[in-house]
């Protein structure tokens, strides 16, 4: 915490020589408010530079905010990001096309899924094979992204809840999705990370008994997501802290490029899924929802029935599912698709003994086919694509340039986070500090996707 | 893969054949505004035709490079050649946008401005003379049968090997209106890294500009504060350019040592 008033008399420890041209610098660590209070007397009602995060409980991550203070109410807010800045697109160019599904599922690590999606979406586009891919592995697909879509929201929530001191709130949030992560570490071995979209289809078929723990998922979740409609939906406190703050109208979102539930607050029903479907999504059954007052209130009432929606979307893939028993989950053409399937042996899961014998015992030629598919790759025909998929947070899209290689040439993510943080300023200048986490809450920026 | 051989079929055929075989795959596709999607499928827009000037050159194969290369690939010499510009009619929708685009532009003696179109997998790419890119895309946005209100962002590519256009920037908007996605490319030299900046048209591109400054020193003229955003403030160098290394250090591991990610052998 930094104020304006004398020359600097105190060391500050975290700002290298020189840098704090002026103001008095106060670091504030925690239990010590009465000292600190004390000392700045009676400067205290001048400008105060407040320096939020980026460690920090309320920030929704490592985000740093940079606020104004006058008394209570905030005259500028900025964000400083970067802090989870990893270089993953810069580390995709150095993989093949495959691996870059293991790098860039880590950006937004609330949503996986959608990373792989969007990204294996483009790269398909490029190798020209979208029409080809199997109806299970899309069905998987849409599958695993709206289950991915509650767990997400059920976070947006908690994590909102927590921030503004309703503890319930995130403590069964996060009861709850971690039912939705014993799925995917079901279907796909992991609760997180996933890399299991792959260009072409998925990595693996379904494990038997999948689709009955879906149906108890199911089953359950109805049971369970009315508590949140009634813990928060009419709660006093909860509507008193939500309702107002973070307003951001029409035309504020058109500019600043906001997309999800932050744009579906003002009325307008812009979903990817049925505005530009993919991945077999106008096959589905679902409401756009939307909310009217433009506030953090109607972002959370959307991110509580859009998870209704996605319950409807699991429900009917998981109908699909059931007729789709042994069907392909890779496309067909042997130059894309992996070669080798994992299968659960004595040991555990690894490489399928079959597959072993078949390259090891059998094949010369599959052995050397496994081994370049592996090792080198496939190369994607030159040219440039941006398949953008609904996110939870809003359009994600991966813009992927091949040069005709084994590896990406350039794969930039567009990420939803990244963008809709940009409206902080908007939605919290003129405001109390304590709305300030609220609007920040309710746009919910993952800061891995943010800084990638 | 199987793109090539279709590619090198369409090469060897006089170029009115297949300006008339595309105006055939044409008809019947436009998709009019009501429809709920973009209709992009591959076969309704024209395969690209031939080829216009390579972006770089691939040698040998397997990546043998550097060892005595014993695959009888070594000579190969095969040139990086992106999807050339593509000829009227682009199909569909596509048409409609190039025709308004162009009737603004001529209306404003800007006929330039444009350089080039390609429709590639369904996408289509419009390539903007860059001192006009304020221009057109106000245009784009404003014009009520464009109405490209909506900018997803932008995002750098470096060709280092691409000799006076090096760096390009991609734009990817959308029109909420007419449900329909374009692409708008320009480019920079090396030598003078200089775009215009959209910021007050598209005020979203504030933080994406500055990404893109960020990781390819790209400068973009008239940004309210061109600042680096995810990288350190004091960081040298612009990490996603092509000559910037990825870095790394050898990993050892039960005797043996693994070189960094862009050491290690690659199959170009």
């Amino acid at each position: 915490m930094s104020s304006e008033t004398s020359t600097a008399n105190q060391q500050d420890l975290y700002a290298a020589p020189g840098e704090t041209s002026q103001g008095r610098v106060f670091t504030v660590t925690g239990q010590d408010w009465d000292s600190i209070t004390q000392s700045i007397g009676d400067a205290a009602e001048e400008r105060v530079v407040v320096n939020m995060g980026p460690q920090h409980p309320s920030t929704h991550g490592v985000l740093r905010l940079i606020l104004e203070l006058e008394g209570e109410t905030v005259t500028e807010a900025r964000c400083g990001i970067g802090y989870l800045h990893t270089g993953i697109e810069k580390n995709m160019e150095y993989r093949s096309w495959v691996q870059g599904t293991t790098f860039c599922t880590r950006m937004d690590y609330l949503s996986p899924f959608y990373n792989e999606a969007t990204y294996v979406l483009g790269v398909e586009r490029l190798l020209d094979i979208e029409d080809d891919i199997p109806e299970k592995a899309q069905v998987m697909r849409v599958l695993l992204m709206e289950l991915n879509r509650i767990s997400s929201h059920l976070v947006a929530i908690a994590t909102g809840g927590m921030e503004i001191g309703a503890l319930t709130v995130m403590t069964i949030g996060f009861r709850e999705r971690e039912l939705v992560l014993d799925l995917f570490e079901l279907i796909t071995g992991l609760r997180m990370n996933h890399a299991f979209f792959r260009p072409g289809g998925v990595a693996q078929d379904l494990p038997p008994g999948a689709l009955d723990e879906i149906r108890d998922f199911i089953a359950l979740m109805k049971k369970r997501l009315p508590e949140y409609a009634a813990l928060c939906n009419a709660n006093p406190i909860f509507k008193g802290r939500l309702e107002g703050v973070g307003h951001l109208d029409l035309a504020g979102c058109m500019a600043l490029g906001m997309t999800g539930p932050v744009l579906r607050s003002t009325g307008y029903a812009w979903d990817l899924r049925k505005t530009q479907p993919y991945s077999g999504y106008e096959d589905y059954d679902f409401e756009v929802q939307t909310w009217d007052t433009c506030d953090s209130y109607g972002r959370f009432r959307i991110r509580l029935n859009e998870m209704w929606e996605s319950l409807k979307i699991v429900g009917q893939c998981a109908d699909r599912l059931a007729g789709l028993e042994g069907a392909p989950v890779m496309v067909s053409d042997k130059k894309i698709a992996w070669p080798s399937q994992l299968a659960i042996g004595s040991d555990g899961m690894g490489n399928s003994l079959d597959h072993i014998r078949h390259i090891m015992g059998e094949s010369m030629e599959a052995l050397i086919h496994h081994f370049k598919l592996v090792t080198e790759g496939f190369r994607v025909p030159a040219g440039q694509a941006y398949v953008p998929i609904e996110s939870p947070r809003g359009e994600l899209g991966a813009h992927v340039v091949s040069d005709g290689g084994t590896r990406p040439f350039r794969a930039h993510f567009r990420d939803p986070s990244f963008t809709n943080l940009q409206a902080t300023s908007v939605m919290s200048e003129g405001g109390m500090v304590a709305d300030v986490i609220v609007a920040i809450a309710s746009i919910d920026p993952v800061m891995g996707g943010v800084d990638r | 893969m199987s793109d090539d051989k279709t590619d090198e079929n369409k090469a060897a055929r006089p170029a009115e054949e297949r300006n008339l075989e595309k105006a055939k795959q044409e008809t019947g596709t436009g998709s009019g505004v009501a429809e709920p999607a973009p209709e992009q499928s591959p076969e309704n827009v024209p395969a690209p035709t031939g080829e216009v000037h390579a972006v770089g050159v691939r040698h040998g194969m397997f990546g043998a490079s550097g060892t005595g290369d014993t695959s009888g690939y070594g000579g190969l010499v095969s040139a990086t050649v992106f999807p050339a510009p593509s000829q009227r009619p682009y199909g569909g929708w596509f048409d409609e946008v190039a025709d308004a685009l162009e009737a603004r532009l001529s209306a404003t003696d800007l006929t330039s401005a444009i350089e080039s179109v390609v429709v590639h997998r369904g996408e289509i790419t419009f390539h903007v003379r860059r001192e006009d890119l304020p221009f057109v895309a106000q245009m784009l946005r404003d014009d009520e049968a464009l109405r490209f209100e909506f900018c997803s962002g932008v995002s750098g590519v470096h060709y280092p090997e691409d000799t006076g256009r090096e760096l390009h920037a991609v734009y990817h908007l959308t029109s909420m209106t007419h449900n329909r996605r374009i692409r708008v490319e320009v480019t920079a030299p090396d030598s003078d890294p200089h775009v215009p900046s959209l910021v007050s048209i598209y005020p979203t591109l504030d933080w994406h500009e500055r990404e893109t400054y960020d990781m390819f020193g790209m400068v973009f003229d008239g940004h309210p504060a061109l600042t680096r955003v995810l990288m350190p403030d004091d960081w040298p160098g612009h990490p996603q350019r092509k000559d910037y290394p990825l870095g790394g250090i050898p990993v050892e591991y039960k005797g043996g040592s693994i070189p960094p990610p862009d050491q290690r052998r690659s199959y170009n």
